[in-house]
């Protein structure tokens, strides 16, 4: 990821963000100004005018002074203004979406993202989009309310359930971005992490036709193990023998396995191809229902291909001394 | 009244004479009158801004309640508000079992208004017309028709909570009275059981057009 | 000089623990509310403390993301339910309110103990609902996760909705004893500070509150009815639920900071020996915070899918409604212009105040700036900024005031060196806490987050250890307090000079507030015309 720019701020990682960032510093320093004028002011106030013996004497007036008081009404009034309506410009033009605009669809669910690119292919937790052109995101959730963020972008939208939020950015320059979640959605909200890929114009274009590719000229079993990364699945079935939020799925083909509620099933291609589409059918014992369904996220070839992948894995050996 | 009789039996010890006691129940009871209004004033909000979404269904649907019986509930509502001032009136008078007859007939009208609502209601629950997931009727036209029964129940559930309070109010006030409690030198909880009654009444006044005359 | 506490005072005055449960003396409430909410503090305090630790890394540590996520909501509602909107009106206000303008009682005080009971069952419902698996909403209870978790959410709601009435009719009994019962010659001009805050947070208690209760019926009835008022698979709208519930939780926040305002007055006051400046504008101010408060509920929301135009109006409004704050603060830095300037625990608070408040302040311009809002709304940047204006605000000035009045109170001073080492531990705390979730913030760290990524840590790690610094303060701030009642000084009837009317009668008071009804010849802070000796030997 890129590294910090100022002390306060991320790198600028799309157009909206020097504006964001210029008002934020406008609106620091004159914060920083106000605040010393107070604190300087306070601390003399209280270092000269201490009780100085025991007896208290009376202090004489300057009770009130109404000039004074209105310009301190005034003065903040004009400087909030000048805020208030640079913000509103810069909120007009993160709500303006450019016609030329080209539209990823965003999925939020508990808890990943899914990106549906114009080609109809899809990544999960990946955005990956050109630089230099502006990018409209058409986001929906399938259940609470998330929030889509990308704090180098500056730029952050709600995504609601049967409804569709927009929001827009162009990133300029080619780099690594994180997003997150930042409305609150239960036990996974900070694991609701991905990134934004910005590619220059050739890499994007090759990235677009390897990812439309659907694994001509691999075997099926390649083409699923290149699915199992690419679709997140590693997240949660670790490869190398640890424990992970799933089962682990090496060498498990073929056994039968202990359900919770006691039944037993058998490990073929049908619980396999069920457990992706209707996770909470078949749960294994001493795992939590937390899988997501992958339905409308697979198309069937992929799904023959990890079915095809996970048969093929073969149970780690145990590593020697 | 005499200023001396500053520490009468009715007069609390922290109010310096009965005037200021009565002016800071009048006041105090103004307040929770209007509290209640913005209480009820979120379900107003909601049932605006539901009608403005989805004005066919809310039309289509507010053909299910009995526009009779809303409105003999509102005269009854309005009666009983009449008998209240009179109860007030009364005990102006020591006219004492004037009052008792008044207060007695507020509770009577407003067991009247519970009973037809309870009919309607009733009525309601036979037909599956009922808020949310528990919506089974069909015969009315537009998307999500439970919607208006929803705001439904919900508005005419809260004031009907509101006419139960205030009938165990009048009660209270009932056998007060007929102990001898109040005067004419006193009557102050008559009085304000009466604001809130009138409230009741006023919150009434809108939920029958809004909800039974639609269109 | 005093050596001996007043024989008959509202402390000894019935016996009896039936004489406190039914209890109809403001003061006895007040000092019953005062255990409460500092309970409730130490407890909210504590899940607080809980959730530093577990981020000192990032990971889990010592919980699990769902109890983590218990711990955040648990933190926030007790906080803002049981501590801090009661804190000052209902404890500090009920005890000190009548004492300022020379009442025997409340205008109602059956109905304030029928608050304090009505308190009472929602704290109880509410420790049921943490005990039996409390919830993990946050405590602004955003549907429709709320509608679906499976946690106790209906317990705490209703927890809620109960504690609103007694905030409600808290409210309504300030507002009618400070329209009647002020003594002969308080016109509203002579009436100190703290009673003009006091009777702008009641005005919003009794506005704002009942549509918060009506928010959570609402809420209660989509878990159990599924009537899908909130649920937009049943044609409903989520948003709807953020509209209704910030239209009582903004003007909320101003109930938590108006008293606590009010208070800095009297410090500022009585400790600068000085009237304050500009009086009428920093009672007028009051009165604009609480009104102008009731219509910028929209900031909270404005990247969750209101109108552009609507943002527009919040934002707007949500600048204007600093102007007054800001007027408050040039006041009270105008007001230590010769002064006589004394650094008594009481005026450490409020010049901390002085300081944290107005950071809280200023960063809530930040906030209120569209397009700087969306990259810093529901990150860290708002965790500091709220934590700065109700603990660096509120908190600090009901400290100060706690301190202030504890003589009046109890009748003996707390341990004033202690006193000022936790006031300076706190201070130094809440700082190293709290000033690095700004940085956090605005570099893009979302809240409400059990993980987080390492690039993060070193600013966590710097705010644990500073939460432990302020715990420290708050554990010697505690034993100062409390050690006034073993050995603490006689602090006679005026331990600090002060002119309003409640340092007129003993400490503790007696029943009936005052020997004889005060008859009002001066304004609350004439230090420029009447020196009153202080009872305390040596000061």
């Amino acid at each position: 990821m890129d590294t910090t720019k100022s002390f306060f701020l991320p790198s600028e990682g799309s157009t909206f963000a020097p504006d964001v960032d210029a008002l934020f510093h406008f609106v620091l320093w004159v914060s920083v100004a106000f605040f010393a004028v107070i604190m300087v002011m306070t601390i003399i106030f209280v270092i000269k005018y201490r009780r100085r013996g025991a007896a208290p004497v009376l202090t004489p007036g300057f009770h009130h002074h109404t000039t004074l008081e209105l310009g301190w009404i005034f003065i903040p009034l004009v400087l909030v203004g000048i805020v208030f309506v640079w913000g509103f410009k810069g909120f007009m033009a993160l709500n303006v979406v450019p016609k030329d605009a080209m539209e990823i669809k965003v999925s939020a669910q508990k808890w990943f993202w899914s990106f549906t690119y114009p080609d109809g292919f899809n990544t999960i937790d990946t955005l990956v989009v050109p630089a230099g052109k502006p990018v409209r995101l058409l986001m929906s959730s399938q259940d609470v309310i998330h929030s889509f963020y990308v704090p180098d972008f500056r730029m952050k939208r709600d995504v609601l359930p049967n409804r569709y939020s927009i929001a827009w950015f162009e990133a300029p320059n080619p780099g690594d971005h994180h997003l997150f979640c930042a409305e609150y959605c239960g036990k996974g909200h900070s694991e609701m992490h991905g990134r934004v890929r910005v590619l220059g114009e050739r890499e994007y274009s090759e990235w677009v036709e390897k990812s439309a590719f659907s694994g001509e000229g691999m075997s099926l079993e390649e083409y699923g193990s290149h699915l199992f990364a690419s679709k997140a699945c590693i997240t949660c079935h670790k490869l190398d023998g640890s424990a992970g939020t799933g089962p682990a799925l090496p060498g498990a083909f073929g056994t039968q396995v202990q359900l919770t509620g006691g039944s037993t099933v058998l490990m073929d291609e049908n619980y396999i191809r069920e457990s992706i589409l209707s996770p909470q059918a078949k749960v294994v014992a001493g795992f939590q229902p937390v899988m997501p369904t992958f339905q409308g996220l697979l198309k069937a070839h992929e799904i023959d291909a990890l079915v095809a992948y996970i048969k093929s894995l073969q149970k780690p050996k145990p590593s020697g001394n | 009244m005499s200023q001396t009789a500053s520490h009468s039996a009715h007069v609390a010890h922290h109010f310096a004479d009965a005037e200021q006691q009565r002016e800071s129940a009048k006041l105090g009871m103004w307040i929770f009158l209007l509290t209640e209004i913005l209480l009820f004033g979120g379900l107003f909000c909601a049932y605006a801004i539901y009608r403005a979404w989805y004005p066919q269904m809310f039309y289509n649907a507010h053909k299910a309640l009995d526009v009779t019986l809303g409105g003999i509930n509102t005269v009854v509502l309005i009666t009983s508000s009449v008998t209240m001032a009179l109860a007030i009136r009364s005990m102006q008078q020591d006219k004492r079992r004037a009052t008792i007859i008044n207060l007695a007939l507020t509770l009577v009208l407003a067991g009247v208004f519970l009973v037809i609502k309870f009919f309607e209601y009733r009525h309601k629950f036979h037909l599956g017309q009922l808020p949310g997931m528990y919506y089974t009727y069909t015969g009315i036209k537009g998307s999500n028709p439970h919607i208006f029964f929803s705001v439904y129940f919900m508005m005419t559930g809260l004031h009907g909570f509101h006419v139960i309070g205030g009938m165990a109010m009048i009660s209270w006030l009932l056998i007060r009275t007929a102990r001898g409690e109040f005067s004419s030198a006193y009557y102050t909880p008559v009085e304000m059981t009466g604001l809130y009654w009138h409230l009741v009444d006023m919150i009434w006044i809108f939920l029958f057009p809004l909800l039974y005359l639609i269109g | 000089m005093d050596n001996a506490l007043p024989l008959h005072n509202y402390l000894n005055e019935p016996r009896g623990l039936k004489s406190w449960l039914f209890t109809h003396d403001h003061k006895r409430i007040g000092i019953m509310y005062l255990w409460a909410i500092l309970a409730a503090f130490a407890l909210g305090g504590t899940f607080a403390l809980l959730i530093r630790f577990e981020l000192l890394r990032p990971g889990p540590d010592i919980m699990t993301a769902e109890t983590y996520n218990k711990m955040f909501t648990l933190h926030g509602a007790i906080m803002v339910f049981l501590f801090i909107i009661p804190s000052v009106p209902a404890a500090l206000g009920n005890f000190i309110l009548p004492l300022m303008i020379g009442a025997k009682d409340v205008a109602f005080p059956r109905l304030n103990l029928a608050s304090w009971y009505i308190y009472v069952t929602g704290a109880i419902l509410a420790l049921y609902s943490i005990i039996s698996g409390a919830v993990d909403t946050g405590w602004t209870f955003y549907t429709p996760y709320s509608t679906q978790t499976t946690t106790h959410v209906i317990s705490m709601t209703f927890a809620v909705f109960i504690l609103g009435f007694s905030s409600i009719f808290t409210g309504l009994n300030f507002i009618v004893t400070v329209h009647k019962l002020r003594a002969p010659g308080m016109t509203w001009f002579k009436m100190p500070l703290m009673v003009w805050a006091l009777y702008a947070t009641a005005v919003i208690q009794v506005l704002a509150t009942p549509v918060l209760g009506i928010t959570l019926v609402l809420l209660i009835f989509e878990r159990l009815f599924h009537i899908g008022i909130f649920d937009p698979a049943m044609g409903g709208d989520p948003v709807l639920y953020q509209h209704f519930f910030w239209f009582y939780s903004h003007p909320a926040v101003y109930i938590m900071i108006l008293p606590g305002m009010g208070i800095i007055s009297e410090l500022i006051a009585t400790f600068s020996r000085k009237t304050i400046f500009g009086y009428r504008f920093v009672a007028f101010s009051s009165i604009a915070i609480a009104l102008i408060g009731f219509f910028v509920w929209g900031h909270h929301m404005f990247v969750a899918g209101q109108s552009e135009a609507a943002a527009m109006v919040f934002s707007a409004l949500t600048f204007l409604v600093a102007i007054p704050s800001a007027v408050k603060v040039f006041n009270w830095m105008t007001t230590l212009y010769k002064g006589q300037i004394s650094f008594d625990t009481p005026m450490l608070y409020a010049l901390w105040f002085m300081c944290t408040f107005t950071i809280g302040g200023l960063t809530g311009i930040f906030l209120g700036a569209l397009s700087v809002d969306v990259h810093l709304h529901d990150t860290y940047f708002v965790v500091a900024h709220f934590h700065y204006v109700m603990m660096g605000g509120a908190v600090m000035a009901m400290l100060g005031g706690l301190h202030y009045w504890w003589p009046k109170m109890f009748g003996r001073m707390y341990n004033e060196t202690l006193g000022r080492i936790a006031a300076v531990l706190i201070f130094i705390g809440f700082n190293l806490t709290f000033f690095p979730q700004f940085i956090l913030g605005a570099q893009g760290m979302p809240r409400r987050y059990f993980d987080y990524v390492p690039e993060f840590t070193s600013l966590h790690r710097l705010s644990t250890y500073g939460s432990w610094v302020m715990a420290t303060g708050f554990i010697c701030m505690a034993i100062s307090l409390f050690s006034a009642f073993r050995r603490g000084r006689i602090a006679g009837n005026n331990p600090w000079g002060a002119l309003s009317l409640e340092w007129t009668t003993t400490s503790p008071p007696p029943v009936e507030n005052f020997a004889e009804t005060p008859i009002i010849t001066h304004g609350p802070h004439d230090y420029d015309q009447i020196i009153v000796p202080s009872t305390l030997a040596g000061r």
